[in-house]
């Protein structure tokens, strides 16, 4: 008995990629003891209607995110910036979605 | 050649019962996770019943339903292990009330896993294909409810003290069940004289070292055994099974061919 026994289990943040999906998309969160508990619990509270294919689960604590008061000067100033969408090509009809 | 009916009650019974006991933590599970894992669970028992009793059915053929099966046939009928209808809780005189053990419901889980993923293993090559191909469904789900049970038994076994005593006493009460296993049944060994079951004997071997090593890894010791070895599977059940079945056929039997 190595390990100290947790009053409180941590959060995990899950995410599932679909049979038609490429990428794995967040869908929700978990608590669980440990990496390998919280793949088992994802399985059981995310993937009981066949949304997925493989499961990704990562701790909550190790995601940076961005703060939601700093909206305004992170995303705003692209907001009239039209010209980095590429809209104004003609793409050629062999080269097909993009 | 006919497949022994009883036999796939037998198999049939032990799903039924075992998904209806572990429904009564739905809704009360430990944590929302883990309610959800053996909700999951459950409701794959209930679906290997109900392909097996639909199996029956077409064998016995006439009116006979799955629900007629699993609603309207009383204890002395079914055909399960006596250790899938004991409640979650360790032995008390069958009236008496207590608090569901997770342990308890763990180790029953474990201990019957570990048999079917064996049992089904060997049925996919039933000379009935119905029953195999039963088998290589239910096979998949089987070692779900293992990896599941497997997990939860070594982290409480080699847990804090309070989760390693109360695993090591629910495995004290349960093995002895256990040994119902491996008594042969007249359905069993009908079953296995016309290649349609396995012969559980063969597998005890491999039970053994599936049990072992996970109770070893769990920092937990498995009793010794002498004593009676239930007959659960011949018809002869203990006081719980009544009670199980009260609640689980009430429904059906106030309103016979009821559709909702």
């Amino acid at each position: 008995m190595t390990t100290p026994a947790l009053k409180e289990w941590p959060l995990w943040e899950v995410f599932v990629r679909s049979k038609q999906g490429l990428e794995h998309k967040h869908c929700g969160s978990l608590h669980a003891a440990d990496a390998a508990q919280a793949l088992h619990m994802a399985r059981d509270v995310y993937t009981r209607r066949q949304e997925g294919v493989s499961i990704w689960v990562v701790p909550s604590a190790s995601i940076t995110a961005s703060n939601p008061d700093d909206k305004g000067e992170l995303f705003d100033p692209a907001a009239d910036k039209i010209y980095r969408h590429p809209t104004f090509y003609e793409i050629p009809e062999e080269v097909g979605h993009m | 050649m006919s497949t022994p009916i009883d036999y796939l009650l037998h198999l049939a019974d032990n799903a039924v019962v075992l998904g209806q006991r572990n429904a009564e933590w739905c809704g009360h599970g430990p944590i929302l996770e883990e309610d959800l894992a053996l909700a999951n669970v459950s409701l794959d028992l209930i679906g290997q019943a109900r392909l097996l009793y639909q199996r029956v059915a077409e064998l016995q053929g006439g009116d006979a339903t799955e629900d007629k099966l699993a609603y309207f046939r009383d204890a002395h009928e079914f055909r399960n292990y006596t250790l899938l209808e004991l409640p979650h809780h360790g032995p008390l005189v069958g009236y008496a009330a207590a608090d569901r053990d997770y342990a308890t419901t763990i180790v029953r889980n474990f201990l019957y896993s570990a048999l079917m993923v064996l049992v089904w293993d060997g049925l996919q090559n039933s000379s009935d294909a119905g029953l195999a191909a039963i088998a290589a469904k239910s096979i998949k789900e089987a070692s779900y409810h293992l990896h599941h049970a497997r997990d939860w038994l070594v982290r409480m076994g080699d847990g804090t003290d309070e989760s390693h005593a109360r695993v090591q006493a629910a495995v004290n009460h349960l093995m002895p069940y256990t040994e119902e296993f491996w008594t042969i049944s007249p359905a069993e060994g009908a079953a296995v004289a016309a290649h349609v079951a396995v012969d559980v004997w063969a597998l005890r071997p491999a039970w053994d070292a599936l049990v072992n090593d996970a109770l070893a890894e769990a920092t937990l010791s498995r009793p010794n055994f002498h004593g009676y070895v239930t007959e659960g599977k011949v018809g002869l059940h203990s006081e719980h099974l009544g009670f199980l079945l009260a609640e689980m056929q009430s429904l059906a039997r106030a309103h016979p061919d009821g559709r909702w």
